[in-house]
């Protein structure tokens, strides 16, 4: 089927509907509705209603917002219902299909439209234009009544799904309007200034439950993994140890497309395997292809491959982690800036007092809980594909597996599914263009699992850092000169976090020193916010030590911090009473993490096993300025979710890689946070502002390390300087 | 062909006797209710009830069920309306979910042989499910929740 049949399907079934159609159509400005009329008579583009109202009165509406825990799949469609005034008890959900230009936001970064529900974007991003989108669709019901009604518009109001006259207490339904009410071809304008006031939201910042929920306590809610087709096959890929390697000996005369040749691997004696169908060679592993899963992964646990060399050959983390400091010596070694104000050579020459500091963290993997898997199926011709995912971004998706197969977008349909965790991994459809490879060469649909081992082999970690850091300090112990320098791979992921606009130090100086290992590096809750804030609290801490102060009041009156951060400090310091004495064997630690946008200020309360090491979490307090909160119950639940995930990095997640292959393999070896270290009390509190909504996935998580850090030198008189602080380093800590 | 009970229901699945009871119940039976997490017993994911009490799944050959009663997330409650998973909604535990049904079946099995259990003996017995979203705290308030109402 061509691309303009489909389109004209698509239009058959809106207008099949019946009731009221508001389309999308390709714009510059991110979300557009416009009437079914415009909309057709745009020549191949997709359309797609992005909101339909039916004569019962059944209203659906379409989501963007990837669902893996964090609730924006019900929070963009609850947006534009709330200008709409849609009675939320009938309004359906569905997703939005991966076309970016039509339903993606403007990349704040870039020029393009992205429907990436990464960097805690979702809400942030999405919040103005559904809104005027559900305005707009508000205004053209108002209009179809008001003409029913022979009365001016402007003199008519709206109830849930409701319109009516209040002069005569008239009321006709959405419902009614949508079985006889039309479209203008171009709708309504709406000024920003027609927008509801928070005052009378009737579902914004109101307990409205996430509409995934009910799914995911009976076993309903479909993830990629659930997905079924007929005639499907299974598929377990085993890839090179070493990151990016390819199997097999480059022979020309043999090689399939991907360069590998069979006679590197036990090919005869794994066919063999009960069940197995196929051995798919891929970039830079193998796919072992069944009838069944089980088979699969059994043949994948046989496989015997000789690799070709990688860049990583060789490579151990530990020791680039020392190699690190040198390139931070090297008065030579590259440097990119971040930051540059004031004068910091002059603040450092003129400082009443210096302070130094180094820091380190490891690389750490998403421990997503469901492994990554795809489900793909081609046509027979060869030119219509469709993926199953669960996907943070189904327009990468949609693009890796185009490219993989080298057909045009268009001719490429995915269908998102619930995310079992996504954490940063699960964006690029790396996997999905992988299945779509086998998918193509065994000429059936097929599943891909990638097993718990592989997802750990595999992992796109978050880099691991050297920081150093420098301050300059005045008479009066402001601190007038700031230095931090972070050395490591991953570029743009290294840097995230590293600025401290929350603060006011006046000269700056920060820098990226980058090496490359040919390591798989990725996106990772906050990523660089994770080291890059526990090297900058924990340095702050230090100088309020040196300096005697109340840590908080050192942040307000010798860092300069700004309004914004100094109201989340004062909400923190009114929940945890962090002046108070504690009891015996107990501290408490305090710091301060932005991300996308929101601020929050955060303690913990902690004690410590002497003889194990073992640091014990009690109280966990954050104060977040995310501005206007949509979902109240959906974002405690984010802040909640970044606190643990924060504490089950620091606390325990370390990922090493020897003779440059990972060491970890399975939830033996890279222990994760369980139910028995759960903290005893977790206080989360909104601080309340007017602003627009910034995000909140992962400001939870980021402050941890530098709270716990703090809390530490306070029970114990030693700095922990490198994450995570497992036991073993917190016993070498207290010996040094 | 392996026979066994499966949430009431007699099943024959026509599997390797050796391929785990989590693959034969998602692939052989179409039940995909109960998750693949490490396919080693470490996470709690694939949990089911093998004779009334919980078991990883991904741990136990298809083979060795014959004869025995298994029941899944779906056999809990036809209509979803099992203490637990009524707490589940009410406390908003999931958020990706996708651990949820291990953790339920985890949960079911300490309120059968321990309606009032405490905290401490919640915690110890759920200690083996991993969450990765974090909601431990929200699981423990809702088995409270259905410990109380049930």
């Amino acid at each position: 089927m061509t691309m303009i049949d489909r389109d004209l399907s698509r239009r058959s079934v809106i207008a099949g509907l019946g009731g009221m159609a508001f389309c999308v159509a390709v714009g510059n400005d991110g979300v557009r509705l416009m009437s079914q009329a415009q909309a057709n008579a745009l020549a191949n583009a997709p359309i797609t209603p992005w909101v339909r109202i039916a004569p019962d009165g059944r209203i659906t509406i379409l989501s963007a917002g990837a669902e893996m825990g964090q609730g924006s799949m019900t929070s963009l469609p609850l947006i534009l219902a709330e200008e709409m005034d849609a009675d939320w008890s009938n309004v359906a959900i569905e997703w939005a299909p991966p076309d970016a230009k039509v339903y993606g936001y403007k990349d704040p970064f870039g020029t393009e439209n992205l429907m990436w529900i990464v960097g805690s974007r979702a809400v942030q991003l999405y919040f103005t234009q559904l809104r005027m989108a559900g305005a707009q669709v508000r205004k053209v019901l108002i209009a179809n009544a008001a003409q029913k009604w022979g009365v001016d518009a402007e003199t008519l109001k709206t109830e849930p799904s409701v319109v009516i006259n209040p002069a005569n207490g008239a009321r006709m339904s959405y419902g009614e309007i949508a079985a006889f009410g039309t479209i203008p071809p171009t709708l309504p304008t709406v000024d920003p200034k027609e927008l509801r006031e928070r005052k009378n939201f009737r579902l914004i910042g109101k307990a409205v439950p996430r509409r995934d929920i009910p799914s995911k306590v009976n076993g309903t809610a479909q993830y990629a993994i659930d997905v079924t087709l007929p005639g499907m096959l299974y598929a377990s890929s085993l890839h090179s140890p070493v990151h990016s390697a390819q199997p097999g000996i480059w022979d020309p005369g043999k090689q399939d497309q991907s360069g590998a040749a069979p006679e590197s691997w036990n090919d005869a004696q794994v066919k063999a395997m009960r069940g197995l169908i196929a051995i798919v060679p891929l970039a830079n592993g193998l796919a072992v292809v069944a009838d069944h899963f089980a088979a699969a992964k059994a043949g994948r646990d046989a496989l015997k491959v000789t690799w070709r060399k990688a860049k990583a050959e060789g490579f151990n983390s530990d020791r680039a982690l020392e190699d690190y400091v040198k390139v931070h010596a090297d008065p030579n070694a590259q440097a990119v800036k971040l930051e540059q104000k004031g004068d910091v050579t002059a603040a450092f020459a003129t400082a009443a007092k210096t302070y130094h500091a180094e820091f380190r963290s490891d690389y750490a993997y998403h421990a997503q809980m469901e492994p990554l898997n795809a489900v793909v199926r081609i046509n027979e011709a060869g030119d219509r594909v469709e993926v199953w995912e669960g996907s943070q971004a189904p327009d990468e998706s949609r693009k890796a597996v185009a490219k993989a197969l080298s057909l045009p977008l268009e001719q490429v349909d995915f269908h998102q599914c619930y995310m079992g965790g996504g954490f940063g991994r699960r964006s690029l459809g790396d996997y999905a263009a992988e299945c779509a490879l086998i998918a193509k060469a065994v000429r059936r649909p097929v599943k891909l699992i990638w097993t718990r081992e592989e997802d750990i082999a595999q992992g796109m970690f978050r880099p691991q850092s050297f920081q150093c850091l420098e301050a300059a300090t005045d008479a009066s112990g402001n601190v007038t000169g700031w230095k931090h320098c972070v050395v490591g791979d991953g570029e743009a992921l290294l840097v995230t976090g590293i600025k401290i606009a929350y603060y006011g130090v006046p000269s700056q100086a920060i820098e990226r020193r980058g090496v490359s290992h040919g390591i798989k590096l990725k996106h990772w809750r906050a990523v660089g916010h994770v080291f890059n804030t526990f090297a900058i609290e924990s340095f702050v801490d230090q100088m309020a030590v040196d300096q005697a102060v109340d840590p908080i009041e050192f942040r307000f009156e010798r860092m300069g911090a700004t309004p914004k951060a100094r109201k989340v400090f004062e909400t923190l310091a009114e929940m945890s009473n962090h002046k108070a004495k504690r009891a015996e064997g107990r501290a408490i630690g305090i710091s301060i993490t932005e991300r996308a946008g929101s601020l929050g200020a955060g303690a913990v309360e902690i004690s410590l096993e002497r003889t194990s090491g073992k640091i014990r979490v009690h109280k966990v307090w954050a104060a977040i300025d995310g501005g206007v909160i949509v979902q109240p119950a959906a974002a405690r639940a984010n802040v909640e979710s970044g606190i643990l995930y924060g504490l089950s990095s620091v606390l325990h997640e370390r990922i090493t890689i020897r003779d440059g292959a990972v060491e970890q393999s399975n939830f033996h070896d890279y222990s994760v946070m369980r139910m028995s270290d759960l903290p005893e009390e977790l206080h989360v509190r909104f601080v309340d502002v007017d602003s627009r909504p910034t995000g909140l996935g992962e400001i939870g998580n980021p402050f941890i390390a530098g709270a716990i850090s703090n809390a530490f030198y306070r029970l114990t008189g030693k700095r922990l300087r490198h994450l995570p602080f497992t036991p073993e380093r917190v016993l070498e800590t207290l010996r040094a | 062909m392996v026979s066994f009970t499966l949430n009431n229901r007699q099943v024959s699945v026509d599997a390797d006797p050796s391929t785990p009871l989590l693959w034969a119940i998602r692939d052989h039976v179409g039940l995909t209710g109960t998750k693949y997490g490490c396919g080693a017993g470490l996470c709690g994911a694939c949990t089911i009830h093998l004779d009334g009490t919980a078991q990883r799944s991904c741990q136990i050959d298809v083979g060795s069920v014959a004869g025995k009663t298994v029941v899944t997330i779906e056999g809990l409650s036809p209509t979803s309306s099992h203490p637990l998973q009524k707490a589940w909604v009410v406390e908003e535990v999931p958020q990706c979910g996708y651990c949820q049904s291990g953790q339920i079946m985890k949960a079911a099995e300490l309120l059968a042989k321990n309606p009032k259990p405490s905290r401490a003996e919640i915690i110890t017995h759920m200690d083996g499910n991993i969450c990765r979203c974090g909601t431990y705290h929200r699981i423990i308030a809702a088995i409270e929740r259905a410990a109380r109402e049930a």
